[in-house]
């Protein structure tokens, strides 16, 4: 087990991909940042956080759980539902960015995509991740990326927040 | 969890995640979103051996918007009524690769002979059971009342309930008393003596025969169906003396909380048990209860299906 | 090796002292000490007891009508399997014996059979009807010679109807064997009524529809001074007022199945019809009273009600089945687990209850004889320091409704001599009498 990311550089690269979404969005007040339960979503609140303060107004956030949408729900004991919640400007013509922790096989994306069609039609959708691990199985890729961590399928990548585990880090266990 | 039968075998756990996934499912069907791809490719069987549209209507639209295959199996002109045994059904519904069989059946224990039988492998989801139980029917009540009587909890603690009627042959009592009492909730059964059965004395629950003393005392009235045909079995006199002493009147109406609600879990016999002036008021929230029964009862499927670790390894 | 002569070495009689046991030419020669017998047949019995041939007053053989569930030779098997030497054949066929040709048909039966004896039982009303009496005289007079008239599966309910009939017995010093349940007290009933049968909405079948029944019963006897015996007993109350009759002096004798002296009504709550009986399982509280009762001689013998039922009116909802278990196979080693093992009761008065009493109530002359020398050798063998597994799929019944499967249970009966062959030794059936 070792740290990839400590809580200094999953600070740093969150105000990175910040200044990136703005930057390739130029209108702002039509952003929508719309986090994958449960640590993406707190990304998002805390990107959400960054963009205001840049761009000097509060930028629209909420999450979007995608587990009725999963294509391996039959593989795995049960999941419980995580809460959905769009902004009240809700998501039809606005640049979606959906926000998740590790990106991996892109089967999240896809069940997230899904789950975004059957809510409304957005005028974009792009995807930031706070890590890109590789080892795609779907043609998806992300806008916006905090770090490219090259790793082996069979290590698993672990992200930890404050708001839930106590403490930022990202780690990578196993071989 | 593979099997719904009573509310019994649920823990105060299972029970309140059941009603935390309707509480996330109501929010998103609330919206635009009518139909989830969550249950593609499971069928799902409703079994009905005893004629109950409306809860057969409700799993079926449950069924339908998590995507599942429906099959309506039901006793009119089915082999049912033809003298098959459960048996032999549950072979033919075997055969067919249901997933998850949900039944309706006059004898009490139907469904649990299902599950524990070896006939079929599907899950099995008690839909009323002769005068057993009906789980759903309590979990949708339950989710009815955590919403409008719930202080933010979780469960229902505190929160006082009053089911009135024939207990005696109540299968959405014999659930309500388990599940509301697992909840925290604590319950006043009240009845005729002679629509109690004996051993009632040791359930969790406050026993009276007197309506207008418990009325002003609980945050919930729950009214149940009385059956035309009890009066021929000598249970009471006649509908008037009913209705005198355990109908929901609008002068009962008057003696209740202020915030307090009325509930009924269908059909009902206006002018029986429950004024039609009740049924129709602010206070009631029967017409919600079956809006809440199809979110529920889609929670059900997908706690028991969404994650079938039985299929795994079989393709 | 003889055909004629066996002797029994080694074993321990129900009075707990030991002896040889001689049998020649269907009769116990001699009970005693080292008897030595060259022309014999030896049977070595170290550690088991030998009792007398058990007595069954309650059986049903489903022959004539329901030979799909028990015939009277297959039900004649389980009972020589389960030490038994004579079964009483319920009246409740199709057609209903409540007549001499009925009768004398399962009597016949039973003969052809060979393997113990089989007395049956005369209906007390025509078609069980509960309406008009039978012909208890053509049966009585018949060469089955019936003494006991029950109507069991129903009860003779009207109390005008109860009385003309133990009136009339009289002249046959017959014995009304009454199955005490009130009709309309049980109307759908399917289990015992208490907080079990609230929990599983299924409709109980109260104690007081028994009691009542028994009440009235014992007054109705002792006014007409006849003979009333009481079947299956299984609740608390209704051996409180047996007690009360016979320390009245009232002629009633009164019997308990083994499955009431072990089982509780919780058994419902897996809706596994094999638990399915009527009167239904009780309360832990009756079981312990019917065992005091039957060790106190309240309670006078152990009946089976073996009740043989195919498997399709088993494998269905609860209330949709039909009411009953086998018993034949298990009886001794039931009472063994539940009297003896506990210290309740003695093996000789094991053999009372399930031999002598019952063939004293029933007037079976051959039966019941306790070993007496020149007496008819009617008698089994036991271990009880065995225990063995029952198997539904083992039974000699036809059936394999058994509420015991699975269980693991005390006593492996190892000979059942009928009229001084034996019909079970070591396991296997010896429907010839001994020459197969």
């Amino acid at each position: 087990m070792s740290v990839a990311l400590s809580a200094p550089d999953i600070s740093r690269a969150l105000t990175r991909i910040s200044h990136e979404i703005l930057e390739a969005n130029q209108k702002s007040d039509q952003i929508t940042l719309l986090g994958i339960p449960t640590r993406g979503a707190h990304l998002a609140l805390r990107v959400a956080a960054i963009m205001s303060q840049i761009a000097g107004h509060e930028i629209a956030v909420g999450m979007l759980d995608i587990t009725m949408h999963r294509d391996d729900l039959r593989l795995r004991p049960p999941r419980a539902i995580m809460p959905t919640s769009i902004p009240t400007q809700g998501v039809e013509g606005r640049d979606v960015i959906l926000i998740d922790d590790v990106l991996f096989s892109g089967r999240t994306i896809r069940a997230a995509l899904d789950a975004l069609g059957e809510i409304g039609r957005p005028h974009t959708v792009q995807l930031a991740a706070l890590v890109d691990r590789g080892h795609r199985e779907l043609p998806i890729r992300a806008d916006f990326v905090g770090k490219n961590l090259p790793t082996s399928p069979t290590q698993s990548v672990k992200l930890h927040l404050t708001e839930i585990d106590g403490v930022d880090e990202v780690l990578i266990e196993g071989n | 969890m593979r099997h719904l039968l009573s509310i019994s075998d649920l823990s105060k756990i299972e029970a309140i995640s059941i009603l935390d996934t309707a509480t996330e499912l109501a929010r998103v069907t609330d919206g635009a979103v009518k139909k989830l791809p969550t249950l593609r490719g499971r069928t799902i069987v409703n079994l009905f051996a005893e004629d109950s549209t409306r809860t057969r209507i409700s799993f079926e639209a449950a069924a339908k918007r998590l995507s599942a295959d429906v099959i309506n199996f039901s006793a009119k002109g089915s082999s049912l009524s033809k003298g098959e045994s459960l048996k032999d059904t549950a072979l033919t519904l075997q055969a067919m690769g249901a997933d998850a069989v949900v039944i309706r059946h006059g004898a009490s224990g139907a469904p649990q002979r299902l599950a524990t039988s070896q006939w079929m492998l599907g899950s099995v989801i008690n839909a009323g059971d002769g005068t057993h139980e009906h789980p759903s029917q309590a979990l949708l009540d339950a989710f009815t009342i955590r919403k409008h009587c719930g202080k933010g909890a979780p469960d229902l603690l505190g929160i006082r309930v009053a089911i009135v009627g024939d207990i005696l042959h109540s299968r959405v009592a014999r659930s309500n008393v388990l599940l509301l009492t697992l909840l925290g909730a604590s319950v006043t059964l009240i009845a005729p003596p002679t629509l109690l059965p004996v051993g009632v004395e040791n359930w969790p629950v406050t026993i009276s025969y007197d309506f207008d003393s418990i009325i002003p005392t609980v945050d919930v009235v729950m009214m149940l169906r009385v059956q035309q045909e009890r009066m021929s079995d000598l249970f009471f006199p006649n509908a008037r003396e009913y209705s005198r002493y355990f109908g929901l009147t609008l002068e009962r109406l008057r003696l209740m909380n202020p915030n307090a609600i009325v509930m009924h879990p269908g059909p009902m016999n206006r002018g029986l048990e429950i004024a039609a002036e009740v049924a129709d008021s602010a206070r009631s929230v029967i017409v919600e209860q079956v809006a809440n029964g199809v979110t529920v009862r889609m929670a059900i499927l997908y706690v028991l299906l969404a994650g079938h670790s039985l299929e795994v390894g079989s393709k | 090796m003889s055909t004629n002569r066996f002797l029994l070495k080694g074993a321990t009689l129900a009075d707990a002292s030991s002896a040889d046991v001689l049998i020649v030419d269907g009769r116990i020669d001699s009970v005693s000490n080292q008897i030595s017998d060259a022309a014999a047949t030896i049977i070595e019995l170290k550690g088991s007891v030998i009792l007398p041939g058990l007595v069954d007053l309650h059986t049903h053989l489903r022959q004539p009508g329901r030979e799909d569930a028990e015939s009277v030779l297959s039900g004649s098997r389980a009972g020589a399997k389960g030490g038994f030497t004579a079964l009483s054949a319920m009246a409740n066929t199709s057609p209903v014996a409540d007549n001499a040709g009925v009768v004398e048909q399962v009597y016949r039966l039973g003969q052809e059979a060979g393997l113990l004896d089989v007395f049956p039982i005369g209906a007390v009303t025509q078609g069980l009807k509960g309406e008009t009496l039978s012909e208890i005289g053509a049966m009585a007079d018949s060469i089955a010679q019936v003494r006991t008239f029950s109507d069991d599966g129903n009860c003779v309910s009207d109390p005008l109807v109860m009385r003309r009939a133990l009136e009339y017995i009289k002249k046959f010093d017959g014995v009304i064997a009454q199955h005490a349940q009130e009709p309309r007290l049980t109307v759908g009933a399917q289990m015992n009524e208490g907080e079990i049968s609230s929990i599983l909405g299924l409709k109980g079948w109260p104690a007081i529809a028994e009691e009542a029944i028994i009440a009235r019963d014992v007054l109705l006897v002792d006014h007409v001074k006849s003979r009333l015996h009481i079947c299956h007993v299984t609740t608390a109350g209704g051996v409180e007022i047996i007690r009360w009759a016979k320390a009245r002096g009232i002629n009633v004798t009164a019997e308990v199945t083994p499955h009431h002296l072990l089982l509780t009504d919780d058994l419902a709550k897996s809706y596994d019809p094999v638990f399915k009986v009527n009167p239904p399982l009780r309360a832990q509280s009756d079981v312990m009273a019917l065992r005091e009762g039957l060790a106190e001689g309240v309670i006078d013998i152990v009946a089976t009600d073996h009740a043989p039922h195919t498997m399709e009116t088993k494998e269905c909802e609860w209330q949709e089945a039909s009411f009953g278990m086998l018993g034949l196979e298990t009886a001794l080693s039931i009472v063994q687990k539940t009297m003896v093992d506990t210290g309740l009761m003695s093996w000789s008065q094991v053999a009372d209850r399930m031999s002598t009493a019952p063939a004293r109530i029933g007037r079976y002359l051959n039966q019941g004889q306790n070993l007496a020398v020149g007496s008819a050798a009617n008698l089994m063998v036991v271990d009880p320091s065995r225990v063995w597994t029952v198997d539904r799929d083992l039974m000699a019944s036809k059936s394999r409704n058994t509420p015991f499967h699975g269980f693991e249970l005390p006593g492996v009966i190892t000979h059942t001599f009928f009229n001084g062959l034996p019909s079970f030794m070591d396991g296997v059936l010896l429907e010839s009498g001994g020459k197969s």
